[in-house]
């Protein structure tokens, strides 16, 4: 089925060109890393996770587009599904990476990362996030690969691969709460020291991965000849909406605990995002967007008139995708670290060799992505004929 | 032909698999808490330290710093030159950054403005250690918070976890910032790991006190004293049954190992 991957329109080849030309230039960027130490980007002794952990935080959460899919139509035959649980699969494998690799080049000493493995540390959260991770990653790869090879064949799954795809429904829960996890069990850090932050974790997940699965069908059912079908997308919008206003309402708690209870430690990392902290206000606008985002996703998505126009739906897919993105993929990790654990405010601000190492990163993602759907896209239009 | 291979195969995976498994296996079977051998010959329960600042402020000499400058030496800690990247194993912070929450803004104006020395509190139940993925920090013990510089991968969950802001990292490569005299008989670090206070378990392995101890009593001031916690005979738990001492965010359960004496010795 590889072979597929080879050959195709030149606008998949002028694609594959784009991304492998970013990849490029964050090779690039991440040499001088490696050379120089992390010194060129913008983290401190303060702020000691930036950018790269946030994104990796983030992507964890697109990683559920799979489970979303995969568990209503095994577990509850909603047949609809059935034309996008593999790109939902592929959508899964591709974040996976792109989380693994973030966790890579956030490393001080890159060359060890096998020490993981060969001193393994049951005591730690981030060594079973690796461990859930990089399961969760070759369960979809083999599910996904697999369900594809018996639609080629015009035959029914192996039977092996059912007991792989149920494992695969709380692997999905488990990913998001270890994540959850290495943030919530950190007693020098009041903003991630709450029990609901596992399930803040969900709920992003499960609209920020429907939102860019729903963003991919669209350009999927526009550039190919096959057609991921409206009524899946309409039923991701369902979950999104859902788990958007889920969402909303558990990061609501976070304020009324906060702000309700007076307790300093708790409220000043939000006082920090929200209105700046003794005038120190990076994040202030950033995190305002996220409310105006947040606020104009739940307007379109609560309408069935916008919500069942593709365009609207698009809008709204991209407004909740990119305030998941602020919350979970920057302000969440950098307003943990502010102020310190010594009341003092350091900022953070992401330096241009951080940002091309990120981009560079998310450049391999869809490198994946693009190609795994083209040999999707090819079998599907193949046996639709 | 078809069946050969297809047998060779589910041989080998076994195989790879009996491999595989014998690794996780010695992850559960291991026994974590392998006692160093040194420390058993030295007989100690847990080392710790007290400092008593109004010591430090009214016997040293104004702007003392005798004891970072002695354990940053012999350290071969670099002198980084900015805030953003500096590396530091004892250093100093006001009242207010040392205990945070615990300012009332009515107290005695030295307590507020004097310099109080901060550095790893080898935290009984450390955050640092059970967070680190590698088990590169680890608790010794005697009750040291050690790190090994050459397993560290250097992802700085550590410095995440810790509630001191006691771990440093190495940004940059540090040999090339270390400003005083090379100390051979102590190990230099490379760019990418953390490291921090190691209470002098170089010097305590050859009988010896850590140096910010004795830099402190070269000072004539003995401000900080060192020994061993669990010994109800040992000079510094007779100091701190005597005297009034607090901990840095004792409410996080982490129970340091470093204790401050706010009302000085002779002011009782």
């Amino acid at each position: 089925m590889l072979e597929r991957a080879l050959s195709g329109s030149s606008r998949y080849y002028k694609l594959l060109g784009v991304l492998l030309t970013l990849m490029a230039v964050g090779l690039a960027a991440y040499l001088i890393q490696n050379e120089r130490g992390l010194t060129v980007t913008g983290m401190s002794r303060d702020v000691s996770w930036g950018i790269y952990i946030a994104q990796f935080t983030f992507l964890v959460g697109v990683a559920a587009s799979a489970v979303v899919v995969v568990l209503p139509f095994y577990v509850h035959d909603v047949a609809a599904f059935g034309r996008i649980t593999i790109l939902a699969e592929f959508l899964a494998v591709s974040a996976v990476a792109m989380s693994l690799l973030f966790v890579m080049v956030d490393l001080g000493k890159p060359s060890r990362i096998l020490n993981i493995i060969f001193y393994p540390s049951p005591g730690s959260i981030l060594f079973w996030d690796v461990v859930a991770l990089s399961g969760y990653m070759l369960l979809n790869l083999f599910i996904g690969w697999n369900a594809l090879e018996a639609e080629r064949k015009g035959t029914c799954l192996p039977r092996w691969v059912k007991p792989l795809i149920y494992v695969s429904i709380p692997w999905a829960i488990s990913i998001h709460t270890v994540t959850a996890f290495i943030y919530a069990g950190l007693p020098a850090r009041q903003y991630w020291l709450s029990s609901i932050m596992a399930v803040r974790f969900l709920a992003s997940a499960f609209c920020s991965g429907p939102a860019l699965l729903i963003a991919l069908c669209c350009l999927i059912r526009k550039y190919s000849r096959f057609d991921p079908g409206k009524d899946a997308i309409g039923k991701l919008a369902t979950i999104m909406t859902y788990a958007m206003l889920f969402n909303l309402f558990l990061l609501g708690l976070e304020f009324f605990t906060a702000f309700y209870s007076g307790v300093p430690s708790h409220s000043e990392s939000l006082k920090y995002l929200f209105i700046g902290l003794n005038g120190h206000q990076n994040l202030v606008r950033v995190s305002w967007l996220f409310v105006v985002l947040a606020a104009a996703a739940v307007v379109l998505l609560l309408n069935p008139g916008t919500r069942q126009s593709e365009k609207m739906l698009l809008g709204a897919a991209g407004c909740v995708f990119a305030s998941t993105w602020i919350e979970k993929g920057l302000s969440l990790v950098v307003a943990g670290f502010i102020p310190n654990p010594l009341g003092q405010i350091y900022e953070y601000s992401p330096t241009l060799p951080e940002l091309i190492i990120a981009m560079g990163v998310w450049a391999v993602g869809f490198f994946i992505l693009a190609i795994f759907y083209k040999i999707t896209i090819s079998v599907k239009s193949e046996a639709a004929r | 032909m078809e069946a050969n291979r297809r047998k060779f195969l589910r041989i080998g995976g076994t195989c790879a698999l009996g491999l595989g498994t014998s690794k996780v296996w010695g992850v559960f079977a291991e026994d974590f808490e392998k006692p160093a051998e040194n420390s058993k010959a030295l007989g100690v329960g847990r080392w710790g330290m007290a400092i008593d600042m109004k010591k430090c402020w009214e016997k040293g000499k104004s702007g003392c710093r005798e004891c970072i400058l002695a354990c940053h030496t012999s350290h071969n800690v670099p002198d980084i030159g900015n805030r953003k990247e500096e590396i530091k194993w004892i250093w100093t912070e006001k009242y207010e950054n040392a205990f945070p929450g615990r300012l009332s803004g009515l107290e005695p104006p030295d307590l507020r403005e004097k310099p109080f020395l901060v550095l790893c509190n080898h935290c009984e139940n450390a955050p640092c250690a059970r967070v680190c993925p590698t088990r590169a920090t680890f608790k010794r013990p005697d009750g040291i918070t050690m790190i090994d510089y050459h397993r560290c991968i250097g992802c700085r969950y550590c410095m995440a976890a810790c509630p001191y802001g006691a771990r440093s990292f190495n940004f940059k490569e540090p040999r090339e910032h270390i400003k005083s005299e090379l100390n051979h008989a102590f190990p230099t670090r490379e760019s990418g790991v953390v490291e921090n206070c190691n209470f002098c378990e170089e010097r305590l392995s050859a009988g010896k006190a850590p140096l910010c101890v004795e830099a402190c009593k070269e000072q004539n001031c003995e401000a900080i004293i060192f020994g061993d916690l669990e010994d109800p005979e040992s000079e510094i738990r007779k100091l701190l049954a005597a005297h009034f001492s607090i901990t840095r965010k004792p409410e996080l359960g982490t129970k340091p190992g470093v204790y401050y004496i706010i009302q000085g010795r002779g002011h009782a």
